[in-house]
This record gives C-alpha cells, structure tokens and sequence, in this order.
C-alpha cells in the first residue's frame, strides 16, 4: 500500500486513466472471442486485446515506475516491441491452420469459403 | 568498416537492448554490449541467405509507420463498435484477394506484420499462381476500396523503401 | 490520489480476469481445435498484463521479468501448437 501513496499527481492521473482505458479495451477483445459465432470472426477479438489493451498497460506501468523511481525506466518498451512483432506471426500461422484445416475438413459452415478466395474441393467439379 | 559492421542499425539496436535490459549505463554494461553489437550480427549473417535489407528511405519509413499506428488504433475503436454494436450474423467477413507489385521478401514481412498488427484484417498467405494476397477482413463494405487502400498506402510506401 | 490509483488498479485486475474468464469459456466450448488455440494464446496475453498490473500495484520491478517471460514463452508455445495443427509435426 505504501508504493501507491507517495505518487505524484502528475503520474497518478494518466496512469489511472490508462489503466481504465486499458481494462476496458481488454475486455472487449476477450468479449469479441467469446460471442462471435465462426473461427474467422473470433480471430480478430485478441487483436485489440493484444495490441491496444497490452499497449495501455504497457505505458500505464512505464509512467509508474518512472515516478516511483524517480528515474527514467523504460524497460518495457521491450515487451511492447517483442508483442508487437511477435502478434501478427501467430495470427497468420493459426489463420493458415485454420484455412488449411477447414478445407481439408471440408466444413462448409465454418465460412472459409466467404469471398469465394478459398474452395472445397468437392465444388470444383 | 563493412565487414566488421554489416548491419549498422541491428548493432544499434542490440546495444539499446542490452542497456535497456540491463536498467543501467555503467561503463562496463557498455563495453558487453557493444562486444555483443558487433559479434551477434557477424555470427548471424550465414543465417540470412538472402542477406540483410537495405533501407532507402528512412523518412518514408517514419511516415509509414505513424500512419500504420494511426490506423490501428482507429480500427480498434471500429472491430469494438463492432463487437458490441452489431449483431453478429449482420457481419460481413470476407475472404478478399489483393493483387501484389511488390516482390521484396523483407519487404512482404513488414507489409504482413503492418496488416495482421491492424485488427479487423489477418494476412492468410500469398497465393502463388498470380502472386495475389489472400486477406480475410472482419466487416466487409467495399472490396475495391480495400485494394485501393492497401495498395496506395501501405504497399507503395514499401516499394519505395526496399526495391 | 491514491485511492483513485488504487480503484484503477483494482479495476483493470477485474477487467483481465474477466477477460480470462472469457478465454477459459471459449477454451472448454470451443468446436474446433483452432478455437483453442486462440483462446490459449489470449489467456496468455492475460497473464502477461496481470503480471504487469500486479507490478504496478506492489511496486515491484521484478514483475517486469515475469512478464517477459510470460510472453517469450507464450509466442513460441502458440507457434509449435499452429504448426501442430497445420502440419502434424513441428519441426520438418
């Protein structure tokens, strides 16, 4: 408890502010993953989780330590890097099993076929 | 000059994480991470057949990537409204197919990684036979203006930059 | 100020916690394997800000490295488990 009274008010207020931001945001991905009906509507649910929400509380705790330690730490700007390029390589390889998956499967309700890019093999004669 | 340093930028970019990880910016933490600058990328270079990028225009690169932020964070404001908003049988997911120019494999990573990064868009992968890119997008209005956009702003830009 | 600080803080636990809870829901109902996957990679996601929160709120640094290697780990196990599903094998 004694770590979060000695804060500036300069610091306190964005880190709250972000902090709430962040919760918000984060919720609302995990939502999108929950309530969505297909696989590739799901996928883009985590996204804002990952990148916004991660990002918020990323600088929320930036700002903090900052002040607390009266020094500049800015470590987590590795984090935020590493997130940031490692996110899109999952996506894409779980979005290629997916694809892959579906096709194979032959599940014509999963939606893989939307936009016509993508066929079942059944329907090409 | 050259071959000590092959990548100045990655030997830059090693030493920053060293003392970032390090919390620290003693003489000594210095002297371990330029060691580690230099060695690490001539100890990588046979991993790279390609060889590393050349980087044109750095400007255009800074541009590029506020722009690619700004518009993450407005299409996260979009997939939330979304999410939240629209009934979820009322959204249009489409598979699209996006013709590509450009060829240069560091230069399709950073437009793969700029894309997936946006929500509401995930890379699928390129199909081969005409050199198209298989995108899914979350709300689907217009197919044409996706094409245009991401031919325009993040595909030109790249153009620039790499070839 | 710091009663504001701290409700934020307690807030944003509630809110990853929940957002957990979503994960946990669609790892159990999920129909496809894919599914799981996904909500496996954001449950990790979760626990990496939790960490992060949880060092905002005893004001300790060490949680930054549990954070690190929380996401570390969590990238290399979502990529052997897609390339499971993709392939049958990880390495070729």
């Amino acid at each position: 408890m004694s770590s979060l009274e000695g804060l500036p008010a300069w610091a306190a207020l964005p880190v709250s502010l972000l902090l709430i931001i962040g919760g918000c945001i984060i919720v609302t991905g995990a939502l999108g993953l929950m309530r969505l009906p297909t696989f590739y509507q799901r996928i883009h649910g985590p996204a804002i989780t990952i990148t916004l929400g991660a990002g918020s509380v990323l600088i929320a705790s930036m700002i903090y330590f900052t002040a607390q330690q009266s020094r500049l730490v800015i470590h987590e700007v590795i984090i935020t890097l590493f997130v940031l390029l490692t996110a899109p390589v999952v996506s894409m390889m779980i979005m290629r099993a997916a694809v892959y998956r579906d096709l194979r499967g032959r599940k014509h309700d999963s939606g893989a076929n939307a936009g016509g890019v993508y066929r079942f093999l059944d329907e090409d004669d | 000059m050259k071959r000590w340093l092959p990548f100045p930028l990655v030997s830059v970019l090693l030493l920053l994480f060293w003392l970032l990880i390090n919390q620290a910016i003693d003489p000594a933490q210095i002297l371990l991470g330029t060691c580690l600058a230099v060695i690490v990328p001539l100890i990588a270079q046979p991993l790279q057949p390609l060889g590393y990028p050349r980087l044109r225009r750095p400007i255009t690169l800074f541009r590029l990537l506020v722009m690619a932020s700004v518009e993450v964070v407005r299409s996260c404001f979009n997939v939330g409204r979304i999410i939240y908003f629209v009934k979820a049988d009322r959204i249009n997911s489409q598979f699209i197919r996006i013709p590509l120019d450009l060829r240069d494999p560091y230069g399709l990573a950073v437009l793969a990684g700029l894309i997936n990064m946006t929500p509401g868009t995930v890379w699928v992968e390129i199909l081969g036979d005409r050199h198209e890119l298989a995108l899914h997008v979350f709300d689907l209005h217009d197919a044409q203006w996706w094409v245009d956009t991401i031919k325009r702003r993040y595909e030109r830009p790249l153009i620039e930059i790499f070839e | 100020m710091a009663a504001l600080l701290e409700f934020s803080i307690a807030f944003v636990s509630a809110c990853v916690i929940l957002s957990m809870l979503f994960c946990t829901i669609r790892l159990v109902i999920g129909p496809t394997a894919q599914d799981r996957v996904l909500a496996l990679d954001t449950l990790w996601m979760c626990a990496m800000l939790l960490a992060l929160v949880l060092g905002i709120r005893f004001g300790s640094l060490i949680y930054f490295e549990v954070a690190l290697l929380i996401a570390l780990i969590s990238f290399v196990s979502t990529i052997a488990l897609a390339k499971f599903l993709m392939r049958g094998e990880i390495i070729e």
